[in-house]
């Protein structure tokens, strides 16, 4: 359980990492909306609490190996990035601009600190699988974790469940897994484009042991990675539940903010929703 | 051979002395892959072995049952694979994947292309049953656009041994490389023309065969090397003088010893066991286009699919036996 000062903190920094995707895709003027802004707590809780790395050596090996499968959703990547020392906050505001490290999809020759390149879908669960099978050849495992972070709608990729069936097999223990359920994509929501449910029992069936948790919840986010650390027997892998566009009302639950940027009107009345929690703190509403 | 002879085998490579008998020994490529890999596995720990159920067939079986530890059997699954050893390279392993190149090249590709060369991963991509000599498994079995589709891709190292000791040396130099290498393997029996005494080294062409006054040079990979070695002996018997060089390495290309070739012949026929198109001979024509444009002609597959047949018999279907690659110097000749 976290205390309610870690918890409250990690609150903040997820609102501030929300503030930066906009102002990153009113820079870009492209991009994904959505699903950055609905992954912003998973991933402040990964940076700010799970995961063990050295910003000032990323290379360092004991690193814990965060894999993005749906490289779509990088600005939330390179935000939490950023604020976690990697970068300056600065060069957020490259994003998708000729010469930056920040490509519209992850690219590690130019930036290196990323664990891989991505955003053809489906791809990453197998490399994370490829990362905990290794260390498990080296007797590793216990050293470092392998996270991947996945979409709902990349599971429609074959090869998905090709990595599913393999980390089973394998009984990765050292592998967790968390699925973005915001139930959208870009041609409406998953269940009607292609219906996922029974999802959790999918994964049961593969031999992975399931947490199903709501995305937005900073005790819960915390308290799956934890408890994925006391299963031995098998890969976890995690189903948060969000909503896509979280943080700004105008954008949540609308498929239609998957792969699309605000405009300046939308950016600025975004920025507003999020800086004064909805209109709660009234010294920031003039901005 | 006699000092009397204008044509000659290179004597500096320690080919086979008995390459040209009828009795020439015939050792599958892919066997000496599955040699190459255990050498490998000892020479270098971090060298892992994935296998899509084809293990025996794509002789990984040899390094399981030395190194079990370090095999892991995927099913049939070569998109997973490839992406599973871009995660194991990622981590310090060097990854062979290993099925037919029909699948691993082919169904895989655009998780080789990302997964592996994207992130410039060094995973060797083993693919075996690539050409029409696959024989009786028919069309779907028989990959022969593999070359095209690998060359293509940035950081990719693609390599098509003639023999079963050229591969066993290919397989283990792979391992040096940093980069993502494909090791084009053929399925069928073929002739021996190297030995443990011949030099090998990845992007170095080696001319086989020279003449005194050459003027076609016959640049070949893979197994119908040995085809374009009887067919300069047969051109020497009409006193057709060619050389023959063995372009194993097809990317990144030995460009000097093409030009050397074009510049020294001024016509040069290229021999695949593979698509006309974007394959080996579209390599040279690249190359020669832009640093000496000579003509020339392509040997290979022309525009169709492969079918069932003894490999003979579909070498010779599909215009790849040592009478067509008479034929097409005869053409470029004008004769």
């Amino acid at each position: 359980m976290l205390t309610e000062q870690k918890q409250l903190a990690l609150e903040v920094t997820a609102n501030e990492i929300r503030q930066s995707i906009i102002e990153m895709l009113l820079h870009a003027g492209s991009g994904h909306t959505a699903g950055p802004l609905g992954m912003a707590d998973v991933f402040t809780v990964l940076y700010f609490h799970t995961l063990r790395y050295d910003p000032k050596n990323p290379s360092w090996e004991g690193r814990d190996r965060l894999i993005l499968s749906n490289g779509h959703i990088c600005p939330v990547l390179y935000a939490a990035m950023a604020y976690a020392g990697y970068f300056p906050k600065e060069e957020l505001n490259t994003l998708r601009k000729f010469g930056s490290r920040l490509q519209g999809h992850p690219y590690r020759k130019f930036l290196p600190a990323l664990e891989t390149s991505s955003g053809p879908l489906g791809e990453g669960l197998s490399q994370a699988v490829g990362m905990a099978i290794a260390d498990v050849m080296d007797d590793k495992a216990g050293d470092r974790r392998i996270y991947c972070l996945m979409s709902d709608g990349e599971l429609e990729e074959g090869q998905t469940w090709e990595a599913a069936m393999l980390a089973g097999k394998q009984a990765l223990y050292n592998l967790v897994a968390l699925i973005d359920r915001n139930n959208i994509q870009i041609d409406g929501f998953t269940e009607d484009v292609m219906p996922l449910e029974p999802l959790a029992d999918k994964w049961r069936a593969w031999n992975w042991h399931v947490i199903e948790i709501n995305g937005h919840d900073m005790n819960e986010i915390a308290a799956a990675f934890d408890e994925a650390k006391s299963v031995f027997e098998k890969p976890t892998m995690i189903i948060a539940h969000t909503i896509p566009g979280k943080g700004v009302p105008e954008f949540e639950r609308d498929f239609h903010w998957h792969g699309k940027p605000p405009n300046d009107r939308q950016g600025a009345k975004a920025l507003r929703e999020l800086r004064t929690l909805g209109g709660q703190i009234l010294s920031e509403a003039t901005e | 051979m006699s000092a009397t002879v204008a044509a000659a085998l290179d004597t500096a490579l320690h080919l086979n002395p008995k390459l040209f008998d009828e009795d020439v020994e015939q050792v599958a490529i892919r066997q000496g892959f599955g040699d190459g890999l255990v050498r490998a596995g000892e020479l270098d720990a971090r060298v892992v072995v994935l296998s899509g159920d084809l293990t025996e067939s794509a002789h990984a079986a040899e390094f399981r049952a030395k190194f079990p530890n370090r095999f892991v059997e995927l099913g049939v699954a070569e998109q997973n694979m490839a992406s599973v050893a871009s995660g194991m390279a990622a981590m310090g392993k060097i990854p062979f994947i290993t099925s037919y190149a029909m699948f691993s090249p082919g169904r895989n590709w655009e998780q080789v292309r990302t997964t592996i060369c994207y992130n410039n991963r060094p995973v060797k991509i083993a693919g075996s049953h690539a050409g029409v000599s696959v024989g009786p498994d028919g069309g779907t079995h028989q990959a022969i656009e593999d070359i095209a589709i690998t060359r293509v891709i940035p950081n990719m190292m693609v390599i098509c041994p003639c023999d079963a000791i050229e591969a066993r040396k290919a397989t283990v130099a792979a391992v040096s490389t940093d980069t993502p290498v494909y090791l084009r393997l053929a399925r069928d029996k073929s002739p021996v023309m190297t030995t443990d005494d011949t030099p090998f080294e990845i992007g170095r062409a080696q001319t086989v065969w020279h003449s005194d006054s050459p003027r076609v040079g016959i640049v070949a990979c893979g197994a119908l090397l040995h085809k374009a070695l009887l067919a300069a002996k047969a051109l020497d018997d009409e006193h057709v003088e060619v050389e023959v060089m063995n372009l194993a390495t097809i990317k990144p290309l030995d460009e000097d010893a093409l030009v050397a070739l074009a510049t020294r012949t001024g016509r040069i026929v290229t021999v695949e066991e593979h698509q006309i198109r974007a394959g080996m001979g579209s390599a040279v024509a690249e190359c020669l286009a832009k640093h000496h444009p000579v003509p020339m002609r392509f040997i290979g597959v022309d525009d169709q699919f492969g079918q069932s047949g003894t490999p003979e018999e579909l070498i010779e279907y599909y215009g790849m036996g040592s009478d067509s690659i008479v034929n097409a110097v005869h053409g470029i000749l004008g004769d």
